[in-house]
């Protein structure tokens, strides 16, 4: 058999030419700066990997990545459980399958920068129905000046805009089981907890994966809520990553350290990601190479 | 282990319940019937019969739409499944992945509360029991879900199995995903551990080999009814309708349409004593008469036929005949000649009469006459 085709190459370049023009020439270019120092508009000098050592050591890039791995973490720990428990709690069917998976798709059919801007009004303590009302009713909320005040305001939103995500991912998960699994649960009488514990809990791994993982891209890559709302603010209390690099690219023109930044902030949420992906499906390897041996 | 008594259970499913009345939108037409304790039952019927339906309301999975069961003399109709004490094995292998093979088979022992708790030793040995019991001794520590369907379905078979008290163990059609040569050894497996243990066994299968293999009585299903009850001898000599005729045996009955005239029927023109004398009945009146009864002789005596093929299926041949315009099914033994144009004798004593497919026992034949 013929392991090398020439002429199948053809067949491959133009989506070669597409991932090229809209992945690999732009990636290209941000490794071009973040090797080199640019002074004007026209004059690059070879500087090495001194971005990526000053970028990696200083306070600033720590300080944010911090943020936003703590903001993930807590967007993974309020969301996967949340989503799952809404999943459990819809109806399997009649008329309300329909009317919870509208309600549930609303959220994540609007637009970031209006969902952004929908809570910067809501959460307001002059005119939002939010903030009037919790300041009203004796709690001292103020989001553009208390740090957690903003901390809760952005995660209440998040949690708000993307919980449907892994509803409605869970659910589909667990529409998918057979009857037979409940019926022979309840032939071996086996609680609510073990139910789901060892069936539905199980047969929603695969579509968990995608949402932890969607769930963690998506958090930590955050940037039009927190600008829309917060600024970033009060200080650099919510100055994520990507709001950080944006002021860094275009606010002050650093263009080769916030090319060493982007392509750090890249190779963090593959690592991640990669990881995250590695140990979840742990299992289901372990599976395949076991039933070569049985 | 209990005596299972079904009071006139019957039951719809809801979405028919908009035909309310007739008789037909039943899943299970109003029925009684009791399951000796520790007998072993196959429920034998086509797809779609009610089977499943009727399995599903012992073990409680089902509410029926009316009826009465009982398990001895206690009144289970309103109880939960978790606390019928029943287990089930279904079509398809249900297995919890993330357990060992092991932990699978300990599963319905560990979910006990109260004063049916087992202890880790206890459970432990139903477990190894079990293992050995299945030929599942080396697995015990691999993961369910890396197994094959056929060692999968033994491990659903297992949980029904360590539970040594169980008032029934019902199969519903267990060995469609195993391999052909494996059925027999399992269905073997099946019945010892029914012989060691004495439970109320169940069989749900469309398959008469599978269902007289197992059992030591058959309850055939039609259309969300019982039919028959009985022995599968009882089954092959007896059939209480043309169904259970033509659905037991291989090939199955033949079933005739007929005229009565006293003491003969008459078929195509042709007379055939019967065993007594019927009076005269209303409705489709049909002779049933096994192939094994019937006698193929020389040309001119009996009723003639045309025989339009002869199958050899090795330790016999069924020819394939044609009176007047009716098919008939002859078994013919290894070895006996078949007549250029011959003519067929009935044995008298194995004929029934069929009015409306259900039989007309001769008894009441009797009587009427």
């Amino acid at each position: 058999m013929k392991s090398w085709n020439n002429k199948a190459w053809f067949l491959v370049l133009p989506v070669l030419l597409l991932v090229a023009f809209s992945a690999i020439i732009p990636l290209m270019t941000v490794v071009n700066y973040s090797v080199q120092d640019s002074f004007g508009s026209n004059e690059f000098y070879w500087v090495g990997l001194e971005w990526f050592q000053e970028v990696l050591s200083s306070e600033r890039f720590h300080n944010a990545l911090m943020r936003n791995l703590l903001f993930s973490a807590i967007i993974l720990l309020i969301e996967i459980p949340l989503g799952i428990a809404v999943a459990l709690a819809m109806p399997r069917r009649g008329w309300g399958v329909s009317v919870c998976l509208v309600l549930m798709a609303l959220p994540l059919l609007i637009p970031w920068n209006v969902v952004g801007t929908i809570w910067q009004v809501f959460a307001r303590v002059d005119i939002g129905l939010l903030g009037y009302s919790l300041t009203q009713l004796g709690f001292d909320y103020n989001y553009t000046q208390d740090t957690l005040d903003a901390w809760i305001t952005l995660i209440v939103m998040d949690v708000w805009h993307w919980t449907s995500l892994v509803v409605l991912l869970s659910y589909s998960g667990l529409v998918s089981i057979p009857p037979a699994y409940y019926q022979a649960a309840r032939i071996d009488g086996a609680s609510r907890w073990a139910v789901f514990r060892y069936i539905q809990l199980p047969k929603m791994r695969r579509v968990l994966v995608i949402a932890v993982l969607l769930r963690f891209m998506d958090s930590f890559m955050i940037y039009t809520e927190p600008f829309v709302v917060t600024g970033g603010g009060p200080g650099n209390a919510t100055t994520f990553l990507s709001i950080d690099l944006v002021q860094m690219a275009i606010g002050q023109f650093d263009l080769g350290p916030a090319a060493a930044m982007s392509l750090i902030y890249f190779l963090i949420i593959l690592l991640v990601s990669w990881v995250f992906y590695t140990v979840m499906t742990q299992q289901d390897a372990d599976a395949e190479s076991g039933r070569g041996h049985s | 282990m209990a005596r299972i008594v079904l009071n006139n259970i019957a039951h719809r499913y809801a979405s028919s319940a908009t035909a309310a009345g007739a008789a037909d939108s039943y899943a299970l037409k109003p029925l009684s019937h009791v399951w000796e304790d520790g007998g072993a039952y196959a429920l034998l019927g086509p797809s779609g019969c009610g089977k499943t339906t009727l399995l599903n309301i012992i073990s409680g999975l089902i509410t029926p739409s009316q009826g009465q069961l009982l398990f001895d003399d206690t009144d289970v109709s309103h109880l939960p499944t978790e606390q019928r004490n029943i287990a089930q094995v279904f079509q398809f292998p249900v297995l919890y992945d993330t357990m060992t093979v092991a932990e699978n088979l300990a599963f319905p022992l560990r979910n006990r509360r109260g004063s049916n708790k087992l202890g880790n030793a206890d459970i432990k040995k139903r477990v190894d029991d079990a293992l050995v019991m299945l030929g599942l001794e080396h697995l015990a520590h691999k993961k369910a879900r890396s197994l094959t369907a056929d060692d999968k379905q033994k491990i659903s078979l297992g949980r029904g199995l360590v539970r040594t008290d169980v008032n029934a163990i019902l199969f519903d059609e267990p060995l469609t995903v195993i391999d052909p040569h494996l059925k027999w050894q399992l269905r073997t497996r099946l019945k010892q551990i029914h012989r060691e243990f004495g439970h109320t066994m169940i069989y749900v299968t469309h398959d008469q080999t599978e269902a007289l293999t197992f059992a030591d009585k058959v309850v055939v299903m039609l259309a969300g009814e019982v039919i028959q009850t009985g022995t599968p001898e009882e089954l092959f000599r007896h059939p209480q309708h043309t169904f259970v005729g033509k659905f037991i045996g291989s090939p199955g009955m033949n079933i005739l349409s007929c005229e009565l005239a006293g003491d003969e029927a008459i078929v195509e023109g042709c007379r055939f004593a019967l065993p007594t004398r019927y009076p005269a009945l209303s409705g489709n009146i049909e002779l049933g008469i096994r192939p094994e009864f019937i006698r193929l002789v020389d040309t001119g005596k009996g009723a003639p036929v045309i025989v339009t093929a002869i199958d050899d299926v090795g330790h016999h041949r069924i020819v394939r005949a044609l009176l007047g315009r009716q098919l008939l099914d002859i078994v013919v033994a290894e070895g006996v000649a078949i007549p250029a144009n011959p003519g067929v004798v009935f044995e008298t004593g194995s004929i029934g009469i069929y009015q409306n497919a259900r039989l007309v026992s001769a008894s009441f034949a009797e009587k009427t006459t």
